[in-house]
């Protein structure tokens, strides 16, 4: 059974740095989610994905990764994208006892 | 004298940074698309993670010179954040390089004879050993050389470049397990019979979703009979492992499916084909290593200073009860150098900790530093005459936590904070406990906490006296417990507990457990002997003791 279509947007990571990289409705590349393109519809979702994927000189990977649609843009809806936007929880100069 | 380490040959590393260079090059300039460039950049140890690449370089059997060490300070300092992730493999880690400048990271290692290769994919990977190697009072003989001889076969090796699945290596010549020999794909134990030298070979060990001992499929080899005998054991592996399910295809499940004494027979039938191919060369070599590997002559030295240090300053005696190991000269002592501050990441240095204990190792260390299989350092030649001034100097520069074999000690993954793989956190819950219990656990004494964030297990959680294994459960969180776990020489999978907690949960049922420790141990018993005594009822008892706190998954 094909899976359930859920609402989200087009994320990759950048080829030169990895870092993670949102697709805009523009068709640009930015570094945060709240910029990226609210996808609702299964068949926008799969020319945007399309786009992605024939940039390969710019994002690795690219995927339709499911979220929340909010007043300041697309939210994570799960906890696996709020790290991948937030970066890690635990900034590892503490280990040093740099604040 | 053999540099130990002169293998690969600088033109063959000098060769492989090019090739690399080349295939980043036409990967930025679109030549090559990311399923053709994948392979090529996972054989020089170059992952993509979650917010980053990862950049993984093999330290040989966790043995670092100081000039080694300083380059990867260098190195994390000129090209990623300024610190560098050592790990439960004897290897170092660098968070976030940049894709072009990976081929110069990869010449800067090679300038001191370290690289990338085979840090992934399906080959033989870096060839781990006791971290306390030629230094251990317990040692019956330096696993190093054997560790080096079998590094030289495996890499670039033509018949393993492309095996069903990772092989992984482990070497001790200890009694002492320190390097989780029965969690390998194939392990070497140096052993004595009757005054003559050999090996016990274990195959079919291994931790993931399917946790497996690993067997003795020879309890004693002789010396000359090492290399082909892994060829062997590696040729039998070749040929009959699992490659159409990637779960089925380590050697373990090979071992388990096949059933050891068939698997057994195999070896021993290739064997006889494979043995007389080789006719001395490898024990040539064998024999210069062991001169390259020569315990260091370290001068008689008076061991006065340091006693009146331990009377002198309390700071330094519970640093020198808890992070020293016995040393084979009487007058020295194994320096054990914790990498797990109080609320640090596990395992992490920065460069500027790393050039220090580079120094330390050059002024007091005999030039050596050692990376364990629990992500710490160790300088492991230190006289005991000079341990109050490595203290002092360790001391200032955040290196001096007294926790090694403690609660704090924890192996944790890097997890959802940095592994693309991982279905939860790992270093913010080793973080929360290690807080903790930072004011008693010198009460509770040695105890091993060990942390996945998936099941694949790189933080040994199925080892841990407590292990905790993070998942995703329905989009949140949750995190399994288990009890009993060894990781020495009689390795031991721990079990499961019951249902998961959560991520705030998770740092109170820890707690729970160790007070119940607490409660129920006798005189001079480890957690490990008192769970073994009481089973595990009492501590599942104490760890569920918060009733409607939990998730039922």
């Amino acid at each position: 059974m094909a899976k359930r279509f859920q609402p989200g947007i087009v994320s990759a990571n950048d080829l030169l740095s990895g870092a993670v990289i949102y697709l805009a409705a523009d068709g640009k590349w930015v570094s945060t989610m709240s910029g990226a393109e609210f996808i609702t519809d299964e068949e926008r979702a799969a020319e945007r994905l399309s786009l992605a994927e024939s940039q390969p000189e710019i994002a690795v990977g690219p995927y339709l990764a499911p979220a929340d649609n909010s007043d300041n843009g697309p939210v994570p809806n799960h906890f696996r994208e709020s790290f991948r936007a937030a970066g890690p929880s635990a900034p590892a100069r503490k280990s040093w006892g740099i604040a | 004298m053999l540099d130990a380490q002169s293998n690969p040959t600088r033109t063959y590393l000098d060769r492989r940074v090019e090739e690399f260079r080349a295939q980043v090059q036409r990967r930025i300039d679109g030549s090559l698309t990311e399923d053709e460039f994948r392979p090529l950049r996972l054989m020089n140890g170059l992952y993509l993670q979650l917010h980053a690449y990862m950049l993984r370089v093999a330290i040989p059997y966790g043995t670092l010179n100081a000039d080694q060490l300083d380059v990867l300070a260098e190195i994390s300092e000129r090209w990623d954040r300024g610190y560098g992730h050592f790990t439960t493999r004897q290897n170092i880690q660098y968070n976030w390089p940049k894709l072009p400048d990976v081929p110069d990271m990869l010449a800067r290692l090679a300038d001191v004879n370290l690289h990338a290769i085979q840090t992934s994919g399906n080959t033989i990977r870096n060839v781990t050993a006791d971290p306390l190697a030629g230094a251990h009072a317990d040692e019956l003989m330096d696993p190093r050389p054997v560790a080096e001889l079998i590094r030289i076969w495996s890499t670039d090796h033509p018949e393993y470049q492309f095996l069903g699945r990772k092989f992984k290596i482990a070497v001790t010549g200890s009694p002492n397990d320190r390097a989780v020999t029965k969690a390998h794909d194939l392990a070497v134990r140096i052993v004595e019979r009757d005054g003559e030298v050999g090996y016990q070979i274990i195959v079919g060990g291994g931790l993931g979703r399917t946790p497996v001992v690993g067997k003795v499929i020879r309890d004693f080899l002789p010396q000359a009979d090492l290399l082909p005998y892994l060829e062997a054991v590696l040729s039998v592996y070749n040929l009959a492992g699992r490659r159409d399910n990637k779960y089925k295809a380590r050697i373990k499940i090979t071992v388990n499916e096949m059933g050891l004494e068939e698997f057994s027979a195999l070896v021993d039938e290739a064997f006889a084909r494979i043995r007389p191919e080789f006719k001395g060369a490898d024990q040539d070599l064998l024999a210069e290593l062991q001169v390259a590997f020569e315990p260091p002559a370290l001068p008689a030295r008076d061991t006065d200073a340091y006693e009146a240090a331990r009377a002198a300053d309390p700071v330094f005696r519970s640093w020198s009860d808890i992070n020293l190991r016995p040393h084979f000269q009487d007058d020295h002592a194994i320096a054990m150098i914790s990498l797990k501050p109080h609320g640090g990441v596990p395992g992490d240095a920065s460069a500027d900790q790393m050039r220090l204990v580079a120094a330390l190792a050059r002024k007091f260390g005999n030039n050596e530093i050692r990376v364990t299989q629990e992500q710490n350092l160790v300088l492991p030649h230190v006289a005991k005459a000079d341990l109050p001034a490595l203290h002092a100097e360790l001391k200032a520069a955040g290196l001096a936590t007294a926790n090694v074999g403690l609660a704090s000690d924890i192996i944790a993954c890097p997890g959802m904070d940095y592994c693309a793989l991982a279905t939860a956190r790992s270093i913010p819950i080793a973080q929360q406990i290690a807080e903790r219990l930072e004011e008693y656990e010198v009460e509770v004494g040695e105890m091993a906490i060990k942390i996945s964030g998936c099941i694949n297990a790189c933080g040994h959680h199925h080892l841990g006296d407590i292990g905790i294994l993070g998942l995703d459960r329905a989009g949140v969180e949750n995190y399994q417990i288990t009890l009993g776990g060894d990781a020495g020489a009689d390795l031991k999978i721990g079990d499961k507990t019951g249902p998961g907690f959560g991520y705030d949960e998770v740092t109170d049922a820890i707690e729970r457990l160790i007070l119940a420790y607490l409660d129920l141990r006798a005189e001079g018993e480890r957690f490990r002997d008192t769970i073994a005594r009481t089973g595990a009822e009492p501590f599942k008892a104490a760890l569920y003791e918060v009733e409607g706190n939990r998730d039922a998954a």
